[in-house]
């Protein structure tokens, strides 16, 4: 039996990891990808601890993780396209509308 | 055994994750994920969650990752800027979290172990699936439903976020 901190040592790592890729790459694609790093980082920690606590409500949590990971993506990439059209980039240093 | 499998699923994952965010062009990234969506769906299998792994394929690797891979072809993007112009502080931030995460774990002998005795996971002698539709539509069906609008919402939104332009032009 594989103890439980090994998958959360795991998935600590990979959610650094998708950290480090959001605050770090400047492609926006590479940061929507990041983000879908983390929300898998997380999912592993719900099923490992459903596993090991034996209830099956963290596999449906994962459900609703991967709802909102599903929209996020929708709307995400239609938000890219609509900047690509308006900049015709996806460097997100180019996108400073907002900055004060 | 068990341990052969979780080691080999856990350096896959960590090294798909590491390349997602270190290569260059986006495309690779993409497939870089989708060789860690499908690890990750082999550790769900020996984690004895064997409906989440299936739905984790279908989803993952055959819906979300074709609509990036899509975008990608879309776009056709040229130029390669890698890092972020704000990397030292970036770089700061994310030994600060490297940091504390080796902290944290190099703890856990002091908190309270965890009690796993027994290898099944699901309610009763009944499958997973089973008893993951027992618990969805029984205790959680008002966040089955609210999921179900949150899908419509974002299904509108992407739509008419990408329309847009069109209907500029047409008006």
């Amino acid at each position: 039996m594989i103890p439980l901190s090994y998958y959360l040592v795991l998935s600590g790592i990979v959610f650094l990891t998708g950290v480090v890729g959001v605050l770090l790459r400047r492609n926006i694609i590479i940061i929507l990808l990041s983000v879908e790093l983390m929300l898998n980082a997380t999912n592993i920690n719900f099923v490992a601890f459903s596993q090991y606590f034996h209830d099956v409500a963290g596999q449906v949590f994962v459900f609703f993780a991967l709802t909102v990971a599903a929209a996020e993506v929708a709307v995400g990439l239609a938000i890219i396209i609509a900047l690509y059209r308006a900049k015709s980039t996806i460097n997100i240093d180019e996108f400073q509308l907002l900055k004060w | 055994m068990e341990q052969m499998f979780f080691f080999y699923f856990a350096f896959v994952i960590a090294a798909a994750s590491v390349l997602v965010v270190a290569v260059r062009n986006p495309i690779y990234s993409a497939l870089a994920l989708l060789v860690m969506f499908f690890h990750v769906a082999g550790l769900y299998v020996t984690l004895h969650a064997e409906f989440l792994a299936a739905v984790q394929i279908i989803v993952y690797a055959g819906a979300i990752l074709v609509l990036y891979l899509f975008v990608v072809m879309l776009l056709n993007l040229r130029q390669d800027d890698r890092y972020h112009r704000q990397w030292p502080m970036a770089a700061a931030v994310g030994v600060t979290l490297v940091i504390e995460a080796v902290i944290l774990t190099s703890m856990k002998g002091r908190t309270t172990p965890v009690v796993a005795t027994g290898t099944e996971t699901t309610v009763g002698g009944t499958g997973n699936s089973q008893a993951i539709g027992d618990v969805l539509y029984s205790t959680y069906l008002f966040p089955f439903e609210v999921a179900s609008l949150i899908l419509l919402v974002a299904m509108i939104g992407a739509i008419i976020l990408a329309k847009k332009d069109i209907g500029e032009r047409e008006a």
